[in-house]
C-alpha cells in the first residue's frame, strides 16, 4: 500500500507538470488507464486474504478518484488558460476606423422643403407639382398679371416662345390644382423657379413653395397666424418676432411681406439685417378674387390665403450659409456639412 | 421715391422723428429703404459774397480773394477755383470750421499770403459729386448767414421703395396724402395762385389716338430767359430728390414732376413748329433722343409728339434732341398730358428706356392733374425765366376728382376677409382721409377712388386699404379649423434617404446646360432651347440629368475629391412630336473607389456592378421583375451599358461613362444610372408571405455554357421553370480557363430548394436538378462541369 501512495505523489507531480490536455490524457492513462498503475493495483487484491480485500479496494478506489479529480482540476485550469490566451490573441485597437460606407448627404436645399412640408402636412397641406415649362396664362395672366402688367417687367422671365415660360414662381401650381379640385383645398407646392437673373445674390435656377388655403371661412388673421407658427417652428424659436407689411402682388388682395426679426442678431441689426433688425423671408395674401375668377370658383362663397417663400434664403439663414452660389456648386465639401439630422 | 421730410412738412405737419416716419411708412406698405441726412456734418460754413478778387503774387493758378462773411471786416481768402469771380456768393468755411471727414479749418499761409477759411465746391460739404468749381450760391443770399440755415440742410431724406400700385406716391403730394391718412393729421397743399394770361400766341394741337392719350394741353410761353438761375429752394429740393439740377426750364418740369407726381416737357418752340401731333409712330421713322446719343427707332406700338415734319418726342417717355430747349431759348411750348397705361406699357422697355416719366405713366398719373400741373409750371416758369404765356390749349376733358364706379363695401365682407370687426366710423375716416368719396348705403358703403388710385377698382381693394391704414400687426392672428394632417409622400423620400446613407450626396444642378453638352449625351433629342439664354453655357433644358452630374464630378475630381456618389433628382426636358414631356427623374453616379480608404488596404476601384447593385437596391421593392439588359446609349461605353426594364418595360439605363465623354469633360471614369422617379417611387405596400417550418437543401451545380450566353439568361431561364421546390438561385463563381475549351465559360449555381409540408429528401434533390439541367441543356446546350 506504500506503493499506491507513491504512485498518487507521482501522479499528482505529472499533473501538474502537465501543460497540454494531451500530455494531460497520457497522465490520465499511464495512472487510471485499463493497465494503467494505480489500476493494476485492483489486480494485486486478489493476493489478500478476503478480510483484508475489502479495505484495501477502498483504498485503490480512493487514490483513483483522487487521481481522477487532480486531472479535472487540472483540464479545467488549462482550459481556463486556454481561453485566456485565445482572448488576448484576439484583441482588437478599438480605436482603430470602423467599416462603413463614406458619409453621404441629401442636398441642404431638400432637407429645408423636406422641413418645410413636413409642417405643413401637420396642417393638412397636401403637395402639389407642376410643370416647370409653363405656358403664359398659368404663370402671369391667371395670375392677374396680365401682358404689359408692370408686374412681368419686375419678374426677368425666360422664355422660349409666345407661349411658353419657364416658370418664375411656383404660383402657377395654385391654379392648376385650382383647376382640378374644388375648395376646400390646402396644398403646398415646393420646386424649382427660374429668373434671368445671376449675380451674388440672384442665382438663375432657385426654389419657391407656394402655399394655397381656400375654404369657406378663411381669413387674414389665419393667414397671419399660420405663417406666424410655421416661422417659428422653422426656426425652432418660439418667440420669433415676425411682423407683416403691405405690399402688392397682382393676385393676393390683401397682400403682405413677412419679415422675421433678425436671427442672426436678434433684432439688434447687423450686416444681414441691413441693420434694419429685420429680415422680409415670404410674401401672401388673400386670394385676388379675379385669381378665383380665373377658375372657377365663386369669390363670394370662398376666401383663401397664398404665400410663396424663397427655399435658399430659408436655408441659409437656418444653416448661416453665406453665398447662395454655394448650393449650386454641389461641392461634396459643401452638401457633406449637412449630416441627416437637418 | 427719395422724400424729404422739410419737404412734406409743406403739406402737413410733422411731428414723429424721421425713423418713426420711416417705420410708419414701411408698416403701411412703403417700405423704407434708407435714411439719410439731406447734408453730412459740417459746422462754421456761412454765405460769403467775394468782393474782389486779385491775383496771387507768387502763384498763378491762386487767386487772393476779399469776401465779406458777416464780420465787420471782409475775409482775406487764397483761392484755387476757376469760376471764382468778384461778385459771386459762395460757401466759405471760415477759421474753426470743420469740413465733413473731420476737416479743420485753420488760419494758414498759402505760398505767402494768409488766408483767413477757404471758399467751397459742393463736393467739399458732401452735397454732391460736383468738384469743377465753387458752388454757386443764389445772389439774394445774404453774405455771412450760416450756409444749413440758408439752404435748409439740417433735413432728412426718406428713401422709399413703391411697389407698381402706388404709383400716386410718386409725387409729394401723393406722399402728402398717404401721411395725412396714417398720421390722421389735415393736409393743406402749397400755395399755387396761377397765372395772367397775357399773350395771344397759341400753338395747335391734334390729338390722332385719343385713347392712348385722352388728355392733352400745351401752351406757348414768351419772353423766357432761358439761362436765369434756378433758385436755391427749388435745385435744392431737386437734388435731395436725386434730380440734378440742369436749366431753369428743365428744372421747372422736373419740380412740377416731383411735387404733384405730373411729367411735363418743355419744346423749343421755335424748333418745333406751330402745331402739335400726337399720333403712332410709322414704320421708317426715327427719334434722336434728348442729349443726343441715342436714336430709336419707331413702330406703330410707340406713341409720339410730332411736328409736322416729324416726331418730337416719344410720348410718355423722353423728348427729342431736335427740339431741346437750350440757352438761347425764349420761346417754349409747355406739354402736359395723360397717356395711359395701357398705352405707354413696355414701351420704354422696348427701347432700352427708362425714364421717371415713363416709370409715372406706365402706372398711372392722376389724369386730373393735367390742368393743375400745367398752371403749376407756368407760374414758377414765369417767375424765375420772367416772360409771358398764352393761353391753355387742351383737348379732352379733365375728369372729375373721382371715378363714376362706385364701390359697394360691406362690413360683413370686412369681417369676411380680415376676421376683425372694423369700426364704421373709422371705416369712413381711413376711406375719406384717402381722398375716397364715401356715402353710406344700407349697413354699409358706396365708395368712389380717387383718380390718382389705379389700384382701387374692387371692394378687396379697398378692405387692403383699411387693413394697411390700421396697421396689419393690429389685426388677430387665428388658426384655420383644423383638419387631418396628411402623411407627405414618403417612397421618393425613402429612397433619397437610403441614397445618402449608404453614401450618396445629393446635387441639385442647374436645368439648363450648353447645348453641344445636352447633345454629347443625348443626340437624338433636340432640346428645348430658351429664346433669352442667361449665357450659351446655360442655352437649352436639360434633356437628361446625366450632364449636371458629369460635370459636377469634374468639378470635385478637380478639387481633389476622387471617390464619388452623387444623385440628382429632378425634370428632364424631351419635346416630342405630341408637345414637350416633363419627366422626373433619379439618377446618380459613381466614381473612385468603392469604399472608404481603410486601413485594412486599398479598396478596389468601383465598377459596373456598384452602379448596378445601386439599382437593384433601388428596385427592389418594385412589384415587377427587374431585368438587365445589354444595350447601347450614346453616352455610355459600347461593353458596359444596360436598359433597365421593370416587367419588360423600360425605366432607364446604367452603364459606364463613354470614353470620348469622359476625356471631353475631363473626368476620370464613372458610372451613371438614371431611372422613372415615378416607376421606382411606385413600390406596393409589403405583403406577408408564410415561412416554411422545414429546412431547405442546398444543391451546387457547376453549369458550363458557351461563352456568349448571358448569365441573367441562365438564372432567367431556371426562375422561368417555376419549380415548386426551388426557393431561390443564387450564381456564386464565373469561371473561365484551365480545364474549358476557350469559347465556353463555368457558372457556379446554387439551388436552394425548400417545400412547406416536408423534409425533402436525395430523390426531391435530384428531381429538381435534372429538370434544371435538361432545360439548361435544351435552352443553352448546357452541360454540368466535370
Amino acid at each position: 500500500m506504500e506503493q499506491l501512495q507513491q504512485l498518487v505523489a507521482e501522479a499528482r507531480d505529472r499533473i501538474e507538470a502537465a501543460t497540454d490536455l494531451k500530455a494531460l490524457d497520457e497522465v490520465r492513462v499511464q495512472y487510471l488507464g485499463k493497465k494503467g498503475s494505480i489500476t493494476a493495483q485492483l489486480k494485486e487484491l486478489g493476493k489478500l486474504t478476503a478480510e483484508e480485500r475489502p479495505a484495501a479496494g477502498q483504498k485503490v478506489n480512493e487514490a483513483k478518484a483522487e487521481v481522477a479529480g487532480l486531472i479535472e482540476a487540472r483540464k479545467e485550469a488549462l482550459a481556463q488558460a486556454a481561453l485566456a490566451d485565445q482572448l488576448a490573441s484576439e484583441r482588437v485597437d478599438v480605436t482603430l476606423p470602423g467599416r462603413r460606407p463614406g458619409p453621404g448627404a441629401l442636398h441642404p436645399i431638400t432637407q429645408t422643403l423636406e422641413r418645410i412640408e413636413t409642417f405643413f402636412a401637420g396642417l393638412g397641406f397636401r403637395v402639389a407639382e407642376g410643370p416647370e415649362v409653363e405656358d403664359d396664362f398659368h404663370n402671369f395672366e391667371a395670375l392677374n398679371i396680365p401682358e404689359h402688367h408692370p408686374a412681368r417687367a419686375m419678374h426677368d422671365t425666360f422664355y422660349f416662345d409666345a407661349h411658353r415660360v419657364l416658370r418664375t414662381h411656383t404660383s402657377p401650381v395654385q391654379i392648376r390644382t385650382m383647376e382640378q379640385q374644388k375648395p376646400p383645398l390646402r396644398v403646398i407646392a415646393p420646386g424649382r423657379v427660374y429668373r434671368c437673373d445671376s449675380d451674388l445674390t440672384h442665382s438663375p435656377m432657385f426654389h419657391q413653395v407656394e402655399g394655397l388655403c381656400v375654404d369657406t371661412d378663411i381669413t387674414f388673421a389665419d393667414l397671419r397666424g399660420v405663417l406666424s407658427a410655421f416661422l417659428q417652428a422653422f426656426f425652432d424659436r418660439d418667440d420669433l418676432a415676425t411682423r407683416f407689411r403691405p405690399s402688392y402682388f397682382p393676385f393676393t388682395e390683401p397682400s403682405a411681406e413677412v419679415d422675421i426679426q433678425c436671427v442672426h442678431c436678434g433684432g439688434e441689426g447687423c450686416r444681414v439685417c441691413s441693420h434694419t433688425g429685420w429680415l422680409e423671408v415670404m410674401g401672401c395674401g388673400m386670394v385676388h378674387p379675379n385669381v378665383l375668377g380665373h377658375v372657377g370658383i365663386d369669390a363670394e362663397q370662398y376666401t383663401g390665403f397664398a404665400f410663396g417663400l424663397g427655399v435658399e434664403r430659408m436655408a441659409m439663414l437656418r444653416h448661416g450659409v453665406n453665398d447662395l452660389r454655394l448650393f449650386f456648386d454641389n461641392d461634396i465639401r459643401f452638401i457633406g456639412q449637412f449630416g441627416q439630422t437637418g | 421715391m427719395r422724400i424729404s421730410v422739410q419737404w412734406l412738412q409743406e403739406w402737413l405737419q410733422i411731428d414723429e422723428t424721421p425713423e418713426a416716419l420711416g417705420h410708419r411708412l414701411t408698416m403701411a406698405g412703403l417700405e423704407l429703404d434708407a435714411l439719410e441726412p439731406a447734408a453730412p456734418d459740417f459746422s462754421g460754413v456761412r454765405v460769403g459774397h467775394v468782393l474782389s478778387v486779385e491775383p496771387h503774387p507768387d502763384a498763378d493758378r491762386l487767386r487772393v480773394c476779399r469776401v465779406a462773411a458777416g464780420a465787420a471786416e471782409p475775409l482775406t481768402i487764397v483761392c484755387g477755383a476757376p469760376n471764382v469771380h468778384e461778385g459771386m456768393r459762395a460757401p466759405v468755411a471760415v477759421v474753426g470750421a470743420v469740413l465733413p471727414g473731420d476737416f479743420r479749418i485753420k488760419r494758414s499761409k498759402l505760398r505767402g499770403v494768409a488766408s483767413e477759411g477757404m471758399l467751397c465746391s459742393a463736393r467739399e460739404l458732401g452735397l454732391s459729386e460736383d468738384a469743377a468749381g465753387l458752388m454757386a450760391l443764389p445772389s439774394d443770399l445774404e453774405a455771412g448767414l450760416d450756409l444749413r440755415e440758408a439752404l435748409g440742410l439740417d433735413d432728412t431724406i426718406l428713401e422709399v421703395d413703391l411697389t407698381p400700385n402706388r404709383a400716386d406716391c410718386l409725387g409729394m403730394r401723393g406722399i402728402a396724402r398717404e401721411c395725412s391718412a396714417l398720421l390722421d393729421r389735415p393736409l393743406h397743399a402749397p400755395d399755387m395762385p396761377g397765372v395772367q394770361v397775357a399773350s395771344e400766341a397759341r400753338v395747335a394741337i391734334e390729338v390722332r389716338d385719343a385713347e392712348a392719350c385722352p388728355l392733352y394741353a400745351a401752351r406757348v410761353l414768351e419772353g423766357l430767359d432761358a439761362k436765369a438761375a434756378t433758385p436755391v429752394w427749388m435745385t435744392e429740393r431737386l437734388r435731395r430728390a436725386g434730380v440734378r439740377p440742369l436749366s431753369a426750364i428743365v428744372d421747372v418740369t422736373n419740380y412740377v414732376m416731383l411735387e404733384l407726381g405730373q411729367p411735363l416737357h418743355a419744346f423749343d418752340a421755335g424748333r418745333a413748329g406751330e402745331r402739335i401731333i400726337v399720333r403712332r409712330g410709322e414704320g421708317g421713322e426715327s427719334l434722336t433722343l434728348l442729349g443726343g446719343e441715342q436714336t430709336v427707332k419707331l413702330s406703330p406700338r410707340d406713341v409720339v409728339i410730332a411736328g409736322e415734319d416729324g416726331p418730337l418726342a416719344l410720348a410718355g417717355v423722353m423728348g427729342g434732341a431736335a427740339s431741346a430747349v437750350d440757352d438761347a431759348t425764349t420761346r417754349v411750348i409747355l406739354e402736359c398730358a395723360h397717356f395711359t397705361p395701357r398705352a405707354l406699357a413696355g414701351r420704354a422697355r422696348a427701347h432700352g428706356l427708362h425714364t421717371d416719366a415713363s416709370h409715372r405713366f406706365e402706372r398711372g398719373v392722376d389724369p386730373t392733374l393735367v390742368p393743375r400741373a400745367m398752371e403749376r409750371a407756368t407760374e414758377l416758369l414765369l417767375a424765375i425765366c420772367g416772360g409771358q404765356c398764352g393761353p391753355i390749349e387742351q383737348t379732352g376733358e379733365t375728369p372729375a376728382p373721382h371715378r363714376e364706379s362706385a364701390i359697394t363695401l360691406r362690413p360683413e365682407r370686412v369681417q369676411r376677409l380680415l376676421g376683425i370687426t372694423l369700426d364704421g366710423a373709422e371705416i369712413e375716416r381711413i376711406l375719406r382721409a384717402l381722398d375716397c368719396e364715401v356715402e353710406t348705403v344700407g349697413n354699409g358703403w358706396s365708395v368712389r377712388a380717387p383718380r390718382a388710385r389705379f389700384d382701387l377698382e374692387r371692394e378687396e381693394d379697398l378692405i387692403e386699404e383699411l387693413a394697411r391704414v390700421h396697421g396689419y400687426d393690429a389685426l388677430p392672428q387665428t388658426l384655420p379649423t383644423p383638419v387631418a394632417p396628411v402623411t407627405p409622400d414618403n417612397a421618393l423620400r425613402s429612397l433619397r434617404d437610403g441614397l445618402a446613407r449608404r453614401g450618396f450626396h445629393e446635387i441639385i444642378s442647374f436645368s439648363f446646360v450648353a447645348a453641344d453638352t445636352a447633345r454629347a449625351f443625348y443626340p437624338d433629342v433636340e432640346p428645348l432651347a430658351l429664346a433669352n439664354p442667361i449665357s450659351s453655357d446655360l442655352a437649352v433644358m436639360r434633356s437628361g440629368l446625366w450632364p449636371g452630374l458629369v460635370t459636377t464630378a469634374a468639378y470635385n475630381q478637380a478639387r481633389q475629391q476622387p471617390d464619388l456618389r452623387l444623385f440628382e433628382h429632378g425634370l428632364r426636358f424631351v419635346p416630342d412630336a405630341s408637345g414637350l414631356r416633363q419627366e422626373a427623374r433619379l439618377a446618380g453616379l459613381l466614381g473612385g473607389r468603392a469604399a472608404p480608404e481603410h486601413w485594412e488596404g486599398t479598396p478596389r476601384k468601383i465598377d459596373f456592378f456598384d452602379a448596378k447593385g445601386v439599382v437593384e437596391t433601388l428596385c427592389e421593392r418594385l412589384s415587377g421583375e427587374l431585368g438587365f439588359r445589354m444595350e447601347r446609349h450614346p453616352a455610355l461605353h459600347d461593353g458596359q451599358s444596360a436598359r433597365v426594364l421593370v416587367d419588360g418595360q423600360a425605366i432607364g439605363w446604367v452603364g459606364r461613362l463613354h470614353p470620348s465623354l469622359c476625356e471631353r469633360f475631363d473626368v476620370e471614369p464613372v458610372y451613371l444610372f438614371d431611372l422613372d422617379a415615378v416607376a421606382v417611387a411606385r413600390a406596393p405596400v409589403a405583403q406577408f408571405s408564410p415561412l416554411s417550418p422545414y429546412p431547405s437543401i442546398r444543391r451546387d451545380l457547376a453549369v458550363v455554357v458557351g461563352e456568349s450566353v448571358a448569365a441573367g439568361d441562365v438564372l432567367a431561364a431556371i426562375r422561368e421553370l417555376d419549380l415548386e421546390l426551388v426557393q431561390d438561385v443564387r450564381l456564386f463563381d464565373l469561371y473561365q480557363g484551365k480545364g474549358l475549351n476557350p469559347d465556353e465559360k463555368s457558372l457556379a449555381l446554387g439551388l436552394i430548394l425548400r417545400a412547406f409540408d416536408r423534409t425533402l429528401g436525395e430523390q426531391d434533390v435530384a428531381g429538381v436538378t435534372d429538370a434544371v439541367m435538361q432545360h439548361l441543356q435544351a435552352r443553352f446546350n448546357a452541360t454540368l462541369r466535370q
